[in-house]
């Protein structure tokens, strides 16, 4: 009963953020077409993968002539912020470790960082709730975008959609944090981008994860 | 263009990735600590991710209308308007301020 509750709570809260992930994957759908990949490919490469960020960079590296291994690289380091993101996640989920993994798999970056509780645990039937609406825009929106090869994301201005989306994130977060996590917010931009030029694309995003390390001193 | 084995390759990193944490820690209580660290890396993680996407493209730091229309979103957000207006006028204002010249 109240893993239910938990569940429509999650699901009362996503309809901006699954109209978000629809913008996107349209433009991901638009852009991949135009890349030169089936629609077919594309509706079925957000169905099983379901990561923008490494979608669009692993086509990126493809359209360009890059090899399947730099492709699936790129994807990998823009999906490396899963990784603590995980581990901050998995002391909260029940069952085996195969079950664990399944759960895992929900996360996207607006569910985990909404299901986030005060004390650190996460809200899993939450997080299940707010991740649905958006899997099944994001499919949606790819199907939406591969039939519309001729529209340039780039002049709608589809590329403000991502950064704006965790923007929105990050102002909710702030609100109500600590003031550290102010500070921790401008160390970790600014890591980020001091590190862009030097280093692949979706490594900055993961060593700025390292500014929540400071959270290891005793005062919070 | 081999995009199959891509497609493949990538949602099985992509599983490993997001399912290594929960498979090796689970179900426990959490020390003081890492509650601390878990509660910033949601900030650390989200800002960084709001830099590279508006301020820059690949490995260049680039200053454009999409940067332009992040700025005017955060303003909108911090009046409380919510996510989906804020979304869609950062979009729009992105478009406009490309039509106008900018990167």
């Amino acid at each position: 009963m109240a893993d239910r509750e938990r569940l429509r709570a999650g699901l009362r809260v996503s309809p901006p953020y699954a109209a978000a992930s629809l913008l996107l994957s349209f433009s991901f759908g638009a852009v991949a077409t135009a890349a030169g990949v089936s629609p077919l490919a594309a509706v079925a490469m957000s169905a099983v993968v379901y990561a923008g960020s490494a979608q669009f960079a692993s086509i990126g590296i493809l359209a360009a002539g890059g090899g399947v291994g730099a492709a699936v690289g790129a994807a990998a380091l823009m999906n490396s912020r899963f990784l603590p993101m995980g581990v901050a996640l998995g002391p909260s989920l029940p069952g085996g470790r195969f079950r664990r993994a399944l759960q895992g798999q929900a996360v996207v970056d607006s569910s985990w960082a909404l299901a986030l509780r005060e004390d650190g645990t996460f809200d899993r039937w939450f997080l299940f709730g707010h991740s649905a609406p958006q899997y099944a825009c994001w499919v949606l929106g790819t199907g939406l975008g591969v039939l519309t090869d001729r529209v340039d994301p780039q002049a709608l201005g589809l590329d403000a959609v991502f950064p704006a989306f965790f923007l929105a994130l990050l102002v909710a977060e702030l609100r109500k944090g600590s003031r550290t996590s102010y500070g921790v917010a401008l160390a970790g931009g600014a890591l980020a981008l001091a590190l862009v030029p030097v280093v692949p694309v979706g490594v900055p995003v993961l060593v700025a994860s390292g500014a929540a390390l400071v959270g290891l001193r005793r005062r919070p | 263009m081999s995009v199959w084995p891509t497609i493949a390759l990538v949602a099985l990193v992509t599983f490993a990735i997001k399912g290594v944490g929960p498979a090796l820690l689970g179900d426990r209580p959490l020390p003081p600590a890492f509650t601390r660290v878990v509660l910033l890396l949601a900030p650390a993680l989200l800002a960084a991710l709001v830099i590279t996407n508006a301020a820059a493209d690949g490995t260049r730091v680039q200053i454009g209308a999409d940067t332009a229309g992040v700025v005017i979103a955060g303003v909108l957000l911090l009046r409380g308007v919510g996510v989906l207006p804020v979304v869609v006028v950062a979009a729009v204002a992105t478009a406009l301020l490309r039509l106008a010249g900018l990167p």
